[in-house]
């Protein structure tokens, strides 16, 4: 029964869906109010039913319902809670009915808290919006139900691929996707403002919050994955280039970009057209990510429910929806009037520097991701192209847009003093290259291009910092009063610091792991000592562990440096039984300084097998947790501004007609 | 001007997207690896033997003309999945008589021989590649991979990755049987 009125409410919702989509935007043609605020209903109905239909898939799998097809495939009776929760959005189709459910938590978002956004646009926002809505819930209703039901029911499903079941990365999909979608909201204002002809500053400060909140739960999201690929996948890399991959980090560029473009559009009434195609865009990469994962177009060790039937129909909405839209932009763009003047040096030109790094990185990727499909469909040769590709374009490309974020929060609008920047940046140069220059003396050695990408984190962790120390006037002015002034800072120069040094720190973790990584590949039985970056690690022997659904073969690494005790490294080999897999637990020695990464294999041979030989990887990472940590400074920098008064408040009223209200806009 | 700019994205997106059409044939299996050599002559090659290892080097001379198919593994010391096969491979040799040719593939001799001693040497002839000359001929794509050489000198299958696991297994046997380098009636 339950799983009946899940599969109706989802019903219910696409033929909400179908009414938000042609009434609210006549309405908006013929000045109907009653029509257009129809949408604040059908959007709220629509989040109740698909709401429902999310709890009703959830309850199956919580109760272990095996007569739901989706339970049987993705679940088992033994698995933990957290896991059956989990298991929710672990397939395909349960996956699909969380992204309809945040498209609808955005929509009705909108409606709700956009009480400050013209009733017009409003209406043509909410009206595309329900446009994805009804592609994507009629995919979901024709090809992908989750509530099909299977006849007799089995006495126990098939479980969850045990790689998944892991909390890193059962709370991955759900922030993964709020970025995601929420640029959804994003793509909608910016079709909405295409469909209306006019794009002002008032239309980028209601877009910016959405952004913001998109972009940080989509930082959120790439981190925890690429922490879960870290700890769990047993090879102690955190980002491969992989297909499915690239395709989260392109919307996150684009959405940065955006992030960044609209401040010009908001405050200097430019970059309009400019500003609108890095909305589509920005969605529009997540919809060909949702399509890249499904479809089965490229090879990925990620890649699930591989079926080229379900990739035909994504690739029909995404014709539909990404096609029309940027045909759309074709014809409206053109006539929109340019804004304010700049000169060659100004915040306006760094910002402009910034949207076109990162719109060439986005398009480098896009490239490298997409260029074995050109290839085989040209010449039908099979190639793939590897971290070199990206390293060797994406790199460089990167270490330009940090030094000139260094400079842009010094570069003042319309017209910008360099020199005078760059003498008051003369310190921290100085400063940087010392820094540098120290650790190449301690480290003794290391590639060229390490050094350098540290010293551009140094230098643009300084400038950051000093920046805003200028701002509180620090040790200018008396303590207090410095305190004072960083309390009446507007929130979002705060964000604006924390995200830039965040990027800093970040860069150091990505450095230093992936520059000074040492690795040790070797076989082990009983008694082996292996040295490695100055600990020598003992395999002790392996013993039989039991846990919930899974057994384990479980080593024992006793770990010394100079002869002192450091710490016991339990890394595990699992077998899952139902599932059929096995998975690597590493074990991780975390410190600030670096991490002691060990993971074990099976017996890889009938003879390595009898003298009791294993493998063992152990690695160590050099500052590898600045990387979750400046991540983190990037989430929180993003909070601070999406919380800034600014954005939550006047609006600037830029009609006559509709009085504004000053209700939240998140 | 400006228009033509405005549709550049538009364009891009419709070449993608053909291309995308065109990605989704059923019929396309993206991790398939295309088997470059099949049906083609084994390519021109000349290794000298292992130093220390006393079988002698391998040639493409060696695998034409000659009275039974052959199989050439490219394997090396510091793989770590050519161990594991190891052990299969040695039986098929040792027990079913298949002939086995080696490319040691970007080892140092040294290693290699120890390697040998350690596991057992099942090879008839290796090649020493230590500069991974002949591995670039062969199109290998990593190690371990195998070929089944057949009496002409004509490459008829090409295992890429460890002959490892009961489904490998079986698979390479058949390969074996269907090139003629095994008899099929055992059990």
């Amino acid at each position: 029964m339950i799983p009946e009125i899940g599969h109706f409410a989802l019903a219910l919702a696409f033929a909400l869906a179908l009414v938000q989509s042609v009434l609210p935007i006549l309405g908006a043609n013929r000045e109907k109010l009653l029509w257009m605020q129809s949408a604040r209903a059908t959007s709220l109905g629509q989040l109740s039913f698909i709401g429902i239909a999310f709890a009703a898939l959830m309850r199956s799998f919580v109760t272990s319902d095996f007569t739901v097809l989706n339970v049987v495939e993705n679940s088992h009776s033994l698995k933990p809670m957290l896991f059956k929760i989990a298991g929710t959005w672990g397939s395909h189709e349960g996956s699909l009915l969380l992204w309809v459910l945040i498209l609808s938590v955005f929509g009705a978002g909108v409606s709700l808290f956009g009480s400050n956004i013209p009733e017009p646009l409003k209406a043509r926002t909410l009206a595309v919006q329900a446009w994805i809505s009804t592609g994507f819930l009629s995919f979901m209703l024709l090809t992908s139900n989750p509530f099909d039901r299977l006849f007799p029911p089995p006495l126990d499903g098939n479980d969850l691929n045990p790689l998944l079941q892991d909390v890193g990365l059962a709370l991955h999909p759900p922030l993964l996707y709020l970025g995601y979608v929420g640029f959804s909201i994003v793509f909608s204002f910016a079709v909405a403002a295409l469909l209306e002809g006019r794009v002002d500053a008032a239309w980028a400060r209601w877009v910016r919050p959405w952004t913001l909140a998109a972009w940080m739960c989509l930082t959120a999201g790439i981190t925890l994955g690429s922490w879960w690929a870290y700890y769990e996948l047993g090879w102690g890399g955190w980002w491969f280039w992989d297909p499915v991959e690239n395709v989260s980090f392109m919307p996150w560029l684009l959405g940065t970009a955006l992030l960044h473009s609209a401040i010009v559009t908001e405050k200097r009434d430019a970059f309009k057209s400019w500003t609108i195609l890095l909305a589509i865009l920005a969605f529009s990469f997540s919809l060909l990510g949702t399509f890249v994962v499904r479809s089965g177009l490229l090879t990925s060790v990620h890649a699930f429910a591989v079926d080229p039937e379900r990739g035909m129909y994504i690739l029909f909405l995404l014709a539909l929806s990404i096609g029309g839209s940027l045909a759309l932009f074709a014809w409206r763009a053109p006539l929109m009037e340019p804004g304010g003047l700049f000169k060659p040096v100004s915040r306006e030109a760094g910002l402009l520097l910034n949207s076109i790094i990162l719109g060439a990185a986005t398009g480098a990727i896009l490239f490298g991701t997409l260029y074995p499909l050109f290839l085989e469909a040209v010449t039908d040769e099979k190639i793939s192209v590897g971290p070199p590709f990206f390293n060797a374009s994406v790199v460089p490309m990167m270490l330009l847009l940090v030094f000139v974020m260094a400079l842009g929060p010094y570069l003042s609008w319309k017209r910008a003093d360099l020199v005078g920047i760059l003498q008051r940046l003369r310190f921290v140069a100085v400063l940087s290259v010392l820094a540098t220059l120290t650790l190449w003396y301690l480290q003794n050695g290391g590639p060229v291009l390490a050094y350098l990408s540290i010293l551009l984190a140094i230098w643009l962790f300084l400038a950051t910092l000093r920046e805003w120390g200028t701002r509180i006037r620090l040790f200018d002015v008396s303590f207090a009063e410095s305190l004072h002034r960083a309390r009446n800072l507007p929130r979002a120069a705060h964000g604006m610091t924390l995200a830039h040094t965040g990027l800093a720190i970040a860069m150091f973790g990505f450095i230093g792991s992936s520059a000074w990584k040492v690795e040790e590949i070797v076989f082990v039985t009983p008694g082996t000592t292996i040295e490695i970056a100055g600990f020598d690690v003992t395999f002790e022997g392996m013993e039989r562990v039991r846990g919930p659904n899974y057994v384990a073969d479980r080593g024992t690494l006793v770990v010394e440096r100079g002869g002192k005790p450091i710490t016991i490294l339990y890394p595990e080999r699992r077998s899952y039984p139902v599932a059929q897999s096995t998975t690597t637990e590493s074990a991780i020695r975390s410190t600030l300084a670096g991490d002691l990464y060990a993971s074990i294999s099976t017996p890889l041979s009938e003879t390595s097998e009898q003298s009791g030989a294993l493998t063992l990887r152990i690695l160590y990472e050099p500052l590898v947790n600045f990387i979750w940590i400046g991540m983190g400074f990037l989430i929180l920098g993003g909070g601070f501004s999406l919380s800034d008064r600014r954005l939550r408040v006047g609006a600037p009223r830029s009609r006559k007609t509709l009085p504004v209200a000053t209700a939240p806009a998140e | 001007m400006k228009r033509l700019i405005a549709f550049t994205p538009f364009f891009i997106a419709l070449v993608v997207g053909g291309f995308f059409l065109w990605g989704l044939n059923p019929d396309r299996d993206p991790n398939e690896v295309p088997t470059v050599l099949i049906s083609q002559p084994a390519p021109d090659f000349d290794l000298s033997p292992i130093e220390g290892v006393d079988v002698p080097g391998l040639a493409r001379a060696n695998l034409v003309n000659s009275d039974t198919p052959v199989v050439v593994n490219v394997f090396a010391s510091w793989c770590v999945p050519c161990r594991a096969e190891h052990a299969v491979l040695s039986k098929l040799a040792q027990k079913d008589g298949m002939r086995l040719y080696g490319i040691n593939y970007k080892d140092k001799p040294k290693d290699a021989a120890r390697w040998l001693n350690n596991l057992g040497n099942p090879y008839t002839r290796i090649g020493s590649d230590v500069s991974g000359r002949a591995g670039i001929e062969w199109g290998i794509s990593g190690v371990p991979e195998t070929f089944i050489i057949a009496r002409d000198g004509t490459v008829v299958f090409r295992f890429v990755g460890p002959v490892v696991g009961e489904e490998a297994t079986a698979e390479f046997r058949a390969a074996l049987i269907q090139a003629g380098a095994l008899k099929s009636e055992e059990s």
